[in-house]
């Protein structure tokens, strides 16, 4: 069994949520979820962003939800780190 | 997630608000100074028959207020349409599912609710003296004098909510509508002097 310890989205979201909220709601799915969001593109309707979740147990389908809901969308899935929880 | 989904709504709702509080004033204003007209105009034409005058009062309220309920829901509805389309386009996505497709459903709801109850409430308030005429017998001034009295107090009110919103000098702000209601009576009251 595997489980999720970071991952870094390239995420196409509108102006509003802003950064912040965006980040902070991303950051209320997990306990222990780290989140660092960068903003690389700004145009009329849109934002381009890197988004970096860290934890100890991601739920992508959680948080690809929770992008969506907000009116976003994930481009590419651009790094993953993923350890394994049982030895074989 | 619930609270983040919560609170992304009322950010939604507090942008809406905004939009309902301007056609809260715009036709509340329409509204107050619509009842002012009709109530000044009966006054003038010596109308003693308040029955008739408070059917003709309520049928103009109840038109303001289905007037305002359709007009502000279809033009609301018709610009977050518009605004959620262009978005989809930009984000390449389909929101219908998200807060901003939510929003774009109901916020036409509540922006139109301000913009009907705003004229309809303000009318069965400046009414009220004609509606417990009766009752205010002891009042040395007649029941269209008293609805006039009210008229310009609301009309006062919503000028000083103004001032307040806009951060100017909110007694500034009530003399100015004040004087607008004033004008409107006096331009009724020579053309029913005049008929």
């Amino acid at each position: 069994m595997t489980k999720i310890r970071r991952l870094v989205l390239d995420v196409l979201k509108p102006h509003e949520p802003n950064a912040l909220d965006f980040a902070s709601a991303l950051a209320e799915l997990g306990a222990d979820y780290r989140i660092t969001l960068t903003v690389i593109e700004v145009d009329k309707k849109t934002e381009s962003t890197m988004v970096t979740i860290e934890g100890t147990d991601i739920h992508f389908d959680n948080i690809k939800a929770a992008i969506e809901k907000m009116g976003a969308s994930v481009h590419s899935l651009d790094e993953v780190e993923v350890y394994g929880t049982e030895l074989t | 997630m619930t609270s983040t989904q919560n609170k992304h709504l009322v950010l939604h709702s507090l942008r809406a608000w905004s939009i309902a509080r301007r056609y809260l004033i715009t036709n509340g204003f329409d509204g107050a100074l619509t009842m002012l007209g009709m109530v000044t105009g009966f006054h003038a034409s010596g109308m003693t028959e308040l029955p008739v005058a408070i059917s003709a009062c309520l049928g103009a309220a109840v038109a303001l207020f289905i007037s305002g309920l359709s007009s502000a829901y279809l033009s609301e509805k018709a610009e977050r349409e518009n605004e959620l389309r262009e978005l989809e386009q930009a984000l390449v996505l389909d929101l219908t599912e998200s807060d901003y497709g939510r929003a774009s459903r109901y916020l036409p709801m509540l922006v139109a609710l301000a913009n009907g109850l705003s004229p309809l409430l303000l009318s069965m308030l400046i009414l009220l003296p004609l509606f417990f005429a009766e009752q205010l017998q002891a009042l040395p001034s007649p029941p269209f004098i008293n609805a006039i009295f009210v008229a310009l107090i609301c009309i006062f009110s919503l000028g000083v909510f103004l001032g307040k919103i806009s951060k100017t000098f909110w007694l500034w702000s009530g003399l100015r509508t004040l004087i607008i209601a004033i004008l409107t009576m006096v331009i009724i009251l020579f053309f029913g002097r005049s008929l």
